[in-house]
């Protein structure tokens, strides 16, 4: 009972806002029902017992991913009338193509596959069951190499992204503020007892 | 080299950010200094440069000339004089208004005063509800030299040395 | 006490309501939900209060270090009572201010953000537990509920930003945007290695994997990242020595600038409900939490026993609370590209060796933590 209104309520939540992420006019406003959309889907994750992968969306989608878009989309001047500019030129092609999609998705996600009583009933686990330790064993013991793969990947596409942006002609000036902490009086100043100079090279002038 | 290992080390350990929390932490403890302002009052000097006062001779004649001194030298152009001759031949002034929105406190008014007329007295503590309230008008300020005329001779007297 | 509070309450009241209001079938639902929301209340209403009063903390113990006294006017009934009524004073002013919502501004936006930024930081209480058994909700993956409810804090802070119209917020938005996400990594890091090293990520068991006495507390094995996650969270609440996002002396007052009243205030109690949140992470996470400090000490921890689990917990949240305001009113302000390289550069790299080297002990079974 309570599990079905929670469904309804995220599954309207989830499709209202999907539906406003290609709806909206301002980016920034599609961006936040994609930060909603996220959320909904989380929530409907939750109710079906997949805790670690709900809280991971919310972490890594929500809380890292959608917040460096919106830095991009916020630091964007967009001009709102060029975007819409030819809207009703392109519309019959994006019918047909939006048309094409659905019924092809129609085919695949049909009830041929995706019915319900093709699936087992979710089975109910005890309090005690640990989705994390699952999914950790899962992926450290089974897919280790494919996990492993993945990851090396993703490395080189970090290592490619900083190499591409770095910039090796240094043209900027930086101090290293560790060295400048640790900087005692003695590094920068010398202190020399000397004999005071003569007083015959600098005369008072006679008054 | 061994410099900057221990560098790091201690870097590592917060050092230098706990030695900072350790005398803040020390100052928690140490006697506050604050004055609890209606109750308690710092000390005023007798040279203290609050609101403004015109004085009168003993015989109750008021001291002010019309010279206009105090008019010249105000930077802040907050005073304006208006005079006239009395009866008896003498110049006064007929309005004598200090603006004290303007006014800056700087006591050039005081200083430039030939006869000692216009001064500044100890009182800090006033405001003014109403537009017109901060325009010190000579009737006014004839008021407050009469009711401060006390202390701001002893002032004056006090400070007559260093003149 | 509080147990019985809890059983008079839903005993007398609450079994009552459902029996009468609710049809049969759904009672022992509307039970749970009633319960639920007694629970909530007996959570959040200290909590605000808490906030309440940490401002006046603040104000008191940053003027205390500075020397002054702090505020000590307004009290209750005629006495002043060192200032005790200053909150509430506080609270009434900003109730009854205007909120100016700008224009130009994306007003729904702009209503909204407020409330984005206050609720995460008070909905990530519900795994936080106070005992034993006193937690609202006892879920596996505790841990990691609380880090992303903290890393949606930002939400709130980069949408008041945007929406206010305002250059001076949109710069606190993005320095803030960007900062957290920098810290959030190394909050993370420090966070798996506090799940290494506990074995699991519910809060109970992270506490009382720490058992034994005050060296088995996890802040001597996990040293750097208890460092680290201390930090972090300084950053991560904009608190001083990283509150670039409010920055006042260079961009007024960040992201909140065109904020006023009680908008203004709901931004205010976040911070503070999240500077709270922190704290009494840390107390659970690397100080044992309800554990008694005196624990294993042979005379100690018999002439201690009557103390109740829950005044440790709250004693170790004060303290880390206390470090808040001690750090603020201690250190200047980071620079912004400063803060950029102790997050990327510093942290992130020594929390990842001592994860390799928490591992280790853990695969290693040192005693007397593993």
């Amino acid at each position: 009972m309570i599990e079905q209104i929670v469904f309804y309520f995220f599954g309207g939540i989830l499709l209202l806002s999907a539906a406003m992420v290609v709806s909206m006019r301002n980016p920034i406003h599609a961006a936040l029902s994609l930060v909603l959309s996220f959320f909904a889907s989380a929530a409907i994750w939750l109710l079906l017992q997949a805790e670690f992968l709900a809280i991971a969306l919310i972490l890594v989608y929500v809380g890292a991913v959608m917040v460096l878009f919106l830095f991009i989309v916020m630091m964007l001047d967009i001009n709102l009338v060029a975007l819409r500019a030819g809207f009703a030129r392109f519309l019959p092609a994006g019918i047909t193509i939006a048309v094409l999609l659905v019924a092809s998705m129609g085919l695949v996600v049909g009830a041929d596959y995706f019915a319900s009583d093709t699936y087992m009933a979710m089975p109910t686990v005890a309090a005690e069951y640990s989705n994390t330790k699952a999914l950790g064993l899962t992926l450290y013991t089974e897919y280790l190499y494919q996990f492993e793969i993945a990851g090396a990947i993703l490395l080189v596409a970090i290592i490619a992204a900083i190499s591409l942006s770095i910039n090796k002609t240094k043209i900027n000036k930086t101090k290293n503020p560790e060295d400048q902490v640790f900087v005692k009086k003695q590094d920068r100043l010398r202190i020399i007892k000397m004999q005071p100079e003569s007083s015959t090279r600098h005369k008072e002038p006679k008054a | 080299m061994l410099n900057k290992i221990k560098n790091y080390i201690s870097s590592l350990f917060l050092w230098e950010l706990l030695k900072g929390l350790r005398l803040t932490g020390r100052y928690m403890f140490k006697r506050k200094i604050t004055v609890q302002y209606p109750e308690e009052k710092t000390p005023q000097s007798h040279r203290f440069r609050g609101l403004h006062a015109l004085r009168r001779y003993p015989n109750g004649e008021e001291r002010c000339i019309a010279c206009k001194l105090c008019e010249a030298v105000c930077p802040a152009v907050a005073i304006t004089i208006e005079s006239e001759g009395r009866d008896d031949g003498s110049r006064r002034t007929t309005k004598y208004d200090i603006d004290l929105t303007k006014c800056i406190f700087c006591g050039f008014c005081e200083e430039s005063c030939p006869v000692d007329s216009i001064v500044e007295t100890r009182i800090f503590e006033y405001h003014g509800e109403q537009r017109g309230d901060l325009l010190m008008t000579k009737s006014r300020l004839l008021e407050i030299g009469d009711l401060y005329e006390k202390q701001v001779a002893e002032d004056r007297a006090k400070d007559a040395l260093y003149r | 006490m509080l147990e019985t509070i809890y059983q008079f309450i839903s005993q007398n009241v609450l079994l009552p309501l459902t029996m009468f209001v609710m049809p049969t079938d759904y009672q022992t639902e509307a039970m749970t939900v009633l319960q639920t929301i007694v629970k909530i209340v007996a959570i959040l209403v200290p909590v605000l209060i808490t906030v309440a009063y940490f401002t006046y903390a603040e104000r008191k113990v940053i003027g205390f270090i500075q020397g002054r006294i702090g505020p000590n006017r307004v009290g209750f009934f005629g006495f002043s009572l060192w200032g005790l009524g200053q909150p509430i004073a506080d609270a009434v002013k900003l109730i009854v201010k205007e909120i100016v919502i700008p224009t130009g501004s994306n007003r729904s936006l702009f209503v909204i953000a407020p409330i984005l930024s206050l609720a995460p930081s008070l909905a990530a209480w519900a795994v936080i537990p106070f005992d034993d058994t006193k937690v609202l909700a006892d879920i596996n993956a505790g841990l990691l509920y609380v880090l992303a409810l903290t890393s949606l804090a930002v939400y709130g802070v980069i949408i008041a930003g945007w929406a206010s119209n305002s250059k001076y917020a949109f710069l606190g938005a993005m320095r803030s945007a960007a900062q957290i996400v920098a810290y959030e990594i190394a909050m993370g890091f420090a966070l798996v290695g506090v799940l290494v090293a506990a074995g699991s990520l519910n809060l109970g068991d992270i506490v009382n994997a720490q058992a034994g006495s005050v060296v088995h507390w996890f802040w001597l094995p996990l040293f750097p990242l208890f460092v680290i996650y201390f930090i972090s969270g300084l950053a991560e609440t904009n608190r001083a020595p990283f509150d670039v996002a409010e920055g006042e002396s260079e961009i007024v007052a960040g992201f909140h600038v065109e904020y006023s009243g009680m908008a203004f205030s709901v931004f205010f109690m976040a911070e503070y409900a999240n500077m709270i949140l922190i704290a009494i992470l840390c107390a659970l996470m690397f100080c044992g939490g309800w554990l008694s400090p005196f624990q294993g000490i042979p005379v100690f921890s018999y002439l201690f026993a009557w103390v109740p689990p829950l005044f440790w917990l709250l004693a170790k949240t004060s303290f880390f609370m206390l470090l808040f305001l001690w750090c603020r009113a201690t250190f200047p302000r980071y620079r912004y590209d400063q803060i950029m390289r102790l997050g990327w550069k510093v942290f992130i790299p020594i929390t990842i060796v001592w994860l390799v080297v928490v591992s280790v002990l853990v695969v290693m079974n040192t005693p007397p933590w593993f």
